[in-house]
């Protein structure tokens, strides 16, 4: 039941995207096309879950003192087992990506899960925590990239879904694009948040 | 080489500014924002910190890292350690030299460790291969870029809070939308400078 718990509230109540609004110069800069979405949603997830499933375990081991190092080389080393893998599996998405694959290791969700949850809780509550917070990351930056390249290329995943008479708004796909899509989500998910708690309340 | 160095300022400044259209560093964007003040003394911070890991990348890739063959898998380990006792170093440095830059500085240097704008730039040292004094005008001029959009927008903010803002808006959301709006208005710098 706890493990649930931990779980799901990375999904929406605590949105590291839409709610908590942390570690969102990947979600900006390699959404303008859904698969790239999907890719980085995937590689911060993996990076998240080994790194709070070590901190867990090493929780009291490391000595308080020098906890952040100690956190700082554990992401670091399973950044650079995703940067590796990326770059012989799949070259293309790396080539798109650039250097926001190494920078999962300044990413503030992957260290701010390490210090303020993996590192007092048992290994399988840090895993479900870990595993909810990604899949809400991957959810909400996959939204982006698809508005993104829907509006921006009429596209979606690479298939043409808009019709012959569309007109693609190109700004979408360049960077004031990425902002405007993100302000728009961050405001409709206040809206939808205000009508839960009124429906609740008035329950 | 003059010439050449005026183009990577004015570009990462103004036509590829690092906040702006790089989308690095968001977080000290979005957090410390609400303040001229404020911003403009974490940008300074963080120009400082951005132009001495420019020089320490740069020594590190080319003198450790590529000779050994080491930069393939050691080079994300490296540069974080380095940024982070940089970081701290600073810090000392600036204690004992000036206690008075140090208490305007102050909470901003521990937070410039994971700003991804440091790791950013000493990403993109080796991938530009860059010199040394190339890669000094990169920090300055990423330090300069972050420091101009967070000016920028602390100012806008103040502002702001004098005006009625929608209430799904407000917080983070607003913010946003000012931002994509700033980010539009540094497009019309693209041409300024040759590409490369």
């Amino acid at each position: 039941m706890q493990l649930m718990k931990d779980f799901v509230n990375g999904l929406w109540n605590e949105n590291p995207i839409f709610k908590m609004v942390i570690g969102i110069c990947s979600a900006l800069a390699v959404t303008t096309a859904a698969s790239n979405g999907i890719a980085m949603g995937m590689a911060l997830t993996f990076v998240l879950t080994c790194s709070s499933i070590l901190v867990s375990i090493l929780r009291n081991v490391i000595p308080s003192t020098v906890r952040i190092p100690c956190y700082i080389i554990v992401v670091a080393t399973f950044t650079t087992v995703v940067d590796l893998f990326m770059k012989a599996y799949f070259p293309a998405l790396y080539e798109v990506m650039g250097i926001f694959i190494p920078l999962i290791v300044v990413n503030c969700i992957v260290l701010a899960r390490a210090e303020a949850f993996a590192s007092k809780v048992s290994v399988a509550r840090a895993t479900a925590d870990a595993l909810g917070m990604g899949l809400g990351y991957t959810w909400a930056i996959t939204l982006i990239s698809m508005i993104r390249e829907l509006m921006g290329e009429g596209t979606l995943f690479g298939y043409q879904v808009m019709g012959e008479s569309f007109t693609p708004w190109v700004s979408a796909i360049l960077p004031p694009g990425a902002f405007i899509v993100m302000g728009i989500l961050v405001g409709l998910i206040n809206i939808i948040n205000r009508e839960i708690a009124k429906r609740t309340q008035s329950h | 080489m003059a010439k050449e160095l005026f183009f990577i300022i004015i570009g990462s400044v103004f036509v590829n500014n690092f906040v702006l259209s790089r989308f690095l560093g968001q977080c000290p964007f979005l957090g410390v924002s609400s303040k001229t003040e404020t911003a403009i003394g974490m940008g300074m911070a963080t120009t400082f910190v951005l132009t001495m890991t420019a020089v320490a990348a740069y020594f590190i890739q080319n003198y450790v890292l590529a000779p050994y063959g080491l930069d393939a898998f050691l080079q994300i380990v490296s540069f974080i350690l380095v940024i982070a006792s940089l970081v701290q170093l600073v810090e000392m440095v600036i204690l004992k030299v000036s206690p008075t830059l140090y208490n305007a500085f102050g909470i901003f240097l521990p937070l410039i460790t994971t700003n991804c704008i440091v790791m950013g730039a000493a990403l993109l040292i080796p991938m530009y291969n860059y010199n040394l004094i190339k890669s000094i005008a990169l920090g300055l001029g990423a330090g300069l870029g972050f420091t101009l959009a967070l000016a920028l927008m602390s100012g806008i903010r103040e502002e702001m809070e004098f005006h009625d803002v929608p209430e799904a808006l407000k917080g983070p959301a607003i913010v946003f939308i000012t931002a994509g709006l700033l980010s539009m208005i540094f497009l019309g710098f693209t041409g300024l400078v040759p590409l490369g």
